[in-house]
């Protein structure tokens, strides 16, 4: 501290509420968007939970469906799609920011540099949307 | 519309008080008025011991940046009308020391900003012998991050620095790059010991709002990201070609 403010009065010092996240919708959609990643976590353990019961057999699978359709499987399966998408788009948007910029000395912009990612996401939705309704 | 409008004014006198109160003022609500008109008005006609810091009253000093409603922002830029019928909130910068009413102490963010080295720094000593070339392809690279006025108001609204005042901060990393990208700067590994530590780039989880925030339309939050680009490639270099910085 240098000597002239030695004697100065001391400042108020900041202070930040352990619920800050609800002080701004932009600091509350931040928090939920890192939330998100718990809901890939599970939604990954479950595709991995699912595979098990299939490669277990008939029985096996139909209890694991059995218990996918239980109400409170639909309410946390909704829960965890709406996340999902959550997650997915924010960090789609998020790409242009955390890429290189410079293309042939041109600056790339954002929509330009994020819809690659939407591309490949509606293609991938559609294969997969395809192969589950049995047209291909 | 009313011809008034009430402004709840953060006060504190260090002297005084434990801890910071709002008090209400009635003052005219006019079209032309900004916050700064209005918090003038308090100072000229109510009570001359509220205390703020403003200069220039056209954005371009960076004095007199407050939260207003909650949201950092150049009170000089900030129409009275926007927030008609009111009350409108007006406070110090969020997460800095307050010294007095709306004044905060800016020592750690002048202190990280001069630790980043914000000028050209050249590796030979000797004075040019004529100015540097620079075509306008090399000047748009930075142009933007050159427009910061050191306001704060990014500092104020990144939870970040909230929670972790160690945390360089958006601007003084934006003044970084701002020379880190200059054609004519050779000083980018001195900034690298800087910010390519943890307090650096790397706290930095992509809120964004403090570019969201900027009144000149910086873009700290991309100079942040960028610099994160270019810190892991200079990582992977020094793995894959070690003899490179030798």
């Amino acid at each position: 501290m240098p000597q002239y403010r030695q004697f100065q009065p001391k400042p108020y010092p900041p202070q930040m509420s352990a619920y800050w996240y609800f002080d701004r919708w932009p600091y509350l959609r931040f928090v939920l968007r890192e939330a998100s990643s718990f809901f890939v976590a599970y939604f990954a353990i479950l595709i991995l939970v699912q595979a098990a019961a299939l490669s277990a057999g008939p029985s096996k699978y139909a209890q694991f469906e059995a218990c996918m359709r239980s109400p409170a499987m639909i309410i946390l399966n909704g829960i965890t799609l709406a996340f999902l998408l959550l997650h997915a788009v924010t960090w789609f948007n998020l790409v242009p920011r955390v890429m290189m910029r410079q293309v042939l000395c041109k600056s790339l912009p954002d929509p330009i540099a994020a819809a690659p990612n939407y591309f490949i996401w509606l293609g991938a939705t559609a294969i997969i949307g395809l192969f589950i309704l049995r047209i291909i | 519309m009313a011809d008034t409008i009430i402004l709840e004014v953060a006060r504190f006198h260090p002297e005084r008080d434990a801890e910071p109160t709002y008090q209400s003022f009635e003052v005219p609500l006019r079209g032309d008025w900004m916050i700064l008109d209005a918090l003038n008005y308090i100072k000229d006609q109510l009570d001359g011991s509220l205390t703020y810091r403003w200069s220039c009253r056209m954005g371009i000093c960076g004095s007199c940046g407050m939260m207003v409603n909650g949201v950092p922002r150049l009170t000089c830029e900030t129409l009275l009308t926007n927030f008609a019928p009111g009350p409108i909130r007006v406070g110090p910068l969020d997460h800095f020391p307050v010294v007095k009413d709306l004044v905060i102490e800016m020592d750690d963010f002048l202190g990280k900003l001069q630790k980043v080295r914000p000028w050209i720094v050249r590796k030979d000593d000797h004075k040019p012998e004529r100015e540097f070339i620079q075509t306008p392809d090399q000047l748009a690279v930075f142009q933007q991050y050159t427009l910061c006025i050191n306001c704060m108001l990014c500092y104020a609204a990144c939870p970040v620095y909230g929670l972790d005042p160690s945390f360089t901060g958006p601007a003084a990393i934006a003044l970084a790059e701002r020379y880190n990208l200059d054609s004519r700067d050779q000083g980018a590994d001195e900034r690298t010991d800087v910010l390519s530590q943890h307090d650096g780039i790397w706290d930095c989880t992509v809120v964004g709002e403090c570019s969201v925030v900027c009144p000149k339309h910086v873009d700290p939050s991309l100079a942040i990201q960028q610099y994160k680009l270019t810190a892991t490639k200079e990582w992977f270099k020094s793995w894959l070609l070690p003899w490179g910085n030798k």
